[in-house]
C-alpha cells in the first residue's frame, strides 16, 4: 500500500447518475469514497495511450482466480498487462460481472424519468453515459466490454444463480486504484442493474485523485499470486521500452 | 450443480451443411435467421470458444454481461437467450446435451498465457490468435475493438459463492454437443481452442463438429 505522499491532484464529488473520465498517469492513484452509502461505480479503463486495449474482465478473474475483486488484486488488460491495482479496499468485494444498467431496464424499474420533466435529476443509465463518455475520446460501442462494478456485490450460488446483496456498502466506504499505466478511466455513478430498490436514487461518490509511490518489489499486489508477478513484468517491460 | 439435459429432434442426415473444425483452427461463418446450429465435442472434454455478431451491423455483438444478468445465472444451457450489447437475442440455445456451459472465462491469448502460466509460453498457440485470423474472413472490416468475451462450450470454470473461481476438468464427454437457433442473421466464430497448459481441454485439444440445419 502507498499512502498519499502529497495533496490531490483533484477532488470532486460526481453527483448520483453522473459519469467522469480523465486520463491519470502511471503512478498516480484514484480513491472512491461512498459518502453515503449504496453507491455503485460502473468503470472501464484503457491504456491511454493506445486505447484498443483495455480492461478484459475474463483475464482478469482467471489470473487471480477470482470472481469478486478487493485490495491486492489487479485490473488486467487484454494484452497482460497491468492497467491498475487495488491498494486499499474498505469493503472486501466488489462486482466484475454483472455488468450495467441499460435505458430499457431503468424505463422499466423506474419509470419514465425525461430530461424534458426533471431537467438535471433525469432518469439516466450506464450504458448510455458510457457512451457519451467514451465518445469524447473518439471511441463507441466497440469498445464498451464488461465494467467492473466498485461498491456493489453479487454473489454467486453452487447453481450458477447471482444474488445481489443490499446495503453492501456502508457511508465512507472506499477504495484505492493505482495506475500502473497511463490509463483512460471511464466511469459513471448509476444503480447497480440489479439492485432491486424500485426508486430511482443513485448515490454519489467522492474522487480523489494522488501521486502515488511506484510498487516496490515487495508490493502486495505485485506478490499477491505469481500471475501478478509476471503481469508486473510484463507492464514494465512495456515502458522500458517506450520512448521517455 | 444442477443442470438438465435437452436433446434435439435434428437429423443429422438431413442438415445443409457440416463442416469440422479442427483442433485449434478458426471458423467464421454466416447463420441466417431462422438456422439451428449444432456444435459437437466430438471426442470430450473440449472447449469451443465462440463469439456472435449481427451480420448487418457486427458492432451489436455477443454480451457475456447481458446475457448472464438478463438469466439470473452465470451458466448457459438451453433456454439461455444470448443477448447482444444491445440487449436483444442474437441466438437462443434449444438443446444441450452438455449440461452449462461457461461465459466467464474468456478466451486465451498469447499475453494472458505469459500471465497466467509463465513469460517463456508467448509462443504457444492461443483463441485471441484464431479469433484474430478468423475475423479476417469477415466481408466486413473487423479486428481486435470486436473481441469480446466469449462463450466457451463445454468448457466447466465453477464459481463459489466465496468468490472463487477456476478451471476444472470438463463435465462434456465425446460426443454431446449444443444447440442454438438464430433469432437473426448472425456471424459466428469460432476457435477451437488450442490450450495445453490447463485442463479446458483435457491437455488434449481435439476437432469439433458443425451441423447446421435451415
Amino acid at each position: 500500500m502507498n499512502p498519499p505522499v502529497s495533496p490531490p491532484l483533484l477532488t470532486q464529488t460526481l453527483r448520483g447518475g453522473g459519469s467522469w473520465s480523465m486520463v491519470l498517469p502511471r503512478h498516480t492513484a484514484l480513491r472512491l469514497t461512498d459518502p453515503t452509502g449504496g453507491a455503485n461505480v460502473a468503470a472501464l479503463f484503457y491504456n491511454a495511450d493506445r486505447l484498443t486495449e483495455r480492461y478484459n474482465m475474463p483475464d482478469t478473474l482467471k489470473a487471480q482466480h477470482t470472481a469478486k475483486l478487493t485490495a491486492g488484486h489487479v485490473l488486467y488488460s487484454d494484452i497482460g498487462r497491468i492497467l491498475c491495482s487495488i491498494t486499499e479496499d474498505s469493503l472486501g468485494w466488489h462486482d466484475p460481472i454483472a455488468g450495467h444498467s441499460h435505458a430499457a431496464m431503468v424505463l422499466a424499474r423506474y419509470g419514465e424519468g425525461t430530461y424534458q420533466e426533471r431537467r438535471n435529476d433525469w432518469f439516466r443509465n450506464s450504458h448510455d453515459l458510457f457512451l457519451v463518455e467514451l465518445g469524447k475520446h473518439g471511441l463507441g460501442l466497440r469498445d464498451l466490454v464488461p465494467n467492473a462494478n466498485f461498491f456493489s456485490k453479487v454473489v454467486v450460488q453452487p447453481d450458477g444463480t447471482l444474488t445481489y446483496v443490499p446495503g453492501h456498502s456502508p457511508p465512507g466506504s472506499t477504495v484505492v486504484l493505482r495506475m500502473e499505466m497511463n490509463v483512460l478511466v471511464v466511469l459513471n455513478t448509476c444503480q447497480h442493474p440489479l439492485d432491486p430498490d424500485p426508486v430511482y436514487a443513485p448515490a454519489p461518490v467522492a474522487l480523489e485523485v494522488h501521486r502515488a509511490m511506484p510498487p516496490s518489489a515487495d508490493d502486495w499486489c505485485r506478490n499477491s499470486c505469481p500471475e501478478n508477478g509476471r503481469g508486473f513484468s510484463n507492464t514494465e517491460t512495456y515502458f522500458s521500452l517506450l520512448p521517455s | 450443480m444442477n443442470t438438465s439435459l435437452t436433446s434435439s429432434p435434428h437429423d443429422p442426415a438431413r442438415a445443409s451443411y457440416q463442416t469440422i473444425v479442427k483442433a485449434g483452427d478458426p471458423w467464421f461463418f454466416r447463420i441466417t435467421k431462422g438456422q439451428t446450429i449444432r456444435i459437437t465435442d466430438i471426442e470430450g472434454n473440449q472447449a469451443v470458444d465462440t463469439l456472435f455478431y449481427n451480420a448487418v451491423d457486427p458492432t451489436e455483438r455477443y454480451s457475456a454481461d447481458e446475457t448472464i444478468r438478463s438469466q439470473g445465472n452465470i451458466y448457459l444451457t438451453a433456454g439461455s437467450a444470448l443477448l447482444s450489447n444491445r440487449h436483444r437475442p442474437l441466438l437462443t440455445i434449444t438443446a444441450d446435451t452438455c449440461g452449462r456451459h461457461d461465459s466467464l472465462g474468456g478466451g486465451c491469448s498469447a499475453e494472458s498465457n505469459t500471465v497466467r502460466y509463465s513469460l517463456d509460453k508467448k509462443y504457444m498457440h492461443s483463441c485471441r490468435d484464431s479469433f484474430l485470423l478468423g475475423l479476417s474472413r469477415a466481408p466486413v472490416p473487423m479486428g481486435i475493438r470486436d473481441l469480446v468475451p466469449n462463450i466457451n462450450f463445454f468448457m466447466n470454470v465453477p464459481v463459489t459463492p466465496e468468490g472463487g473461481l477456476e478451471f476444472t476438468d470438463g463435465i462434456s464427454a465425446p460426443g454431446r454437443y449444443v444447440e442454438l437457433l438464430a433469432e437473426r442473421d448472425v456471424f459466428c466464430l469460432i476457435s477451437n481452442c488450442p490450450q495445453l497448459n490447463n485442463p479446458c481441454n483435457g491437455y488434449n485439444p481435439t476437432p469439433a463438429g458443425i451441423l447446421i440445419w435451415d
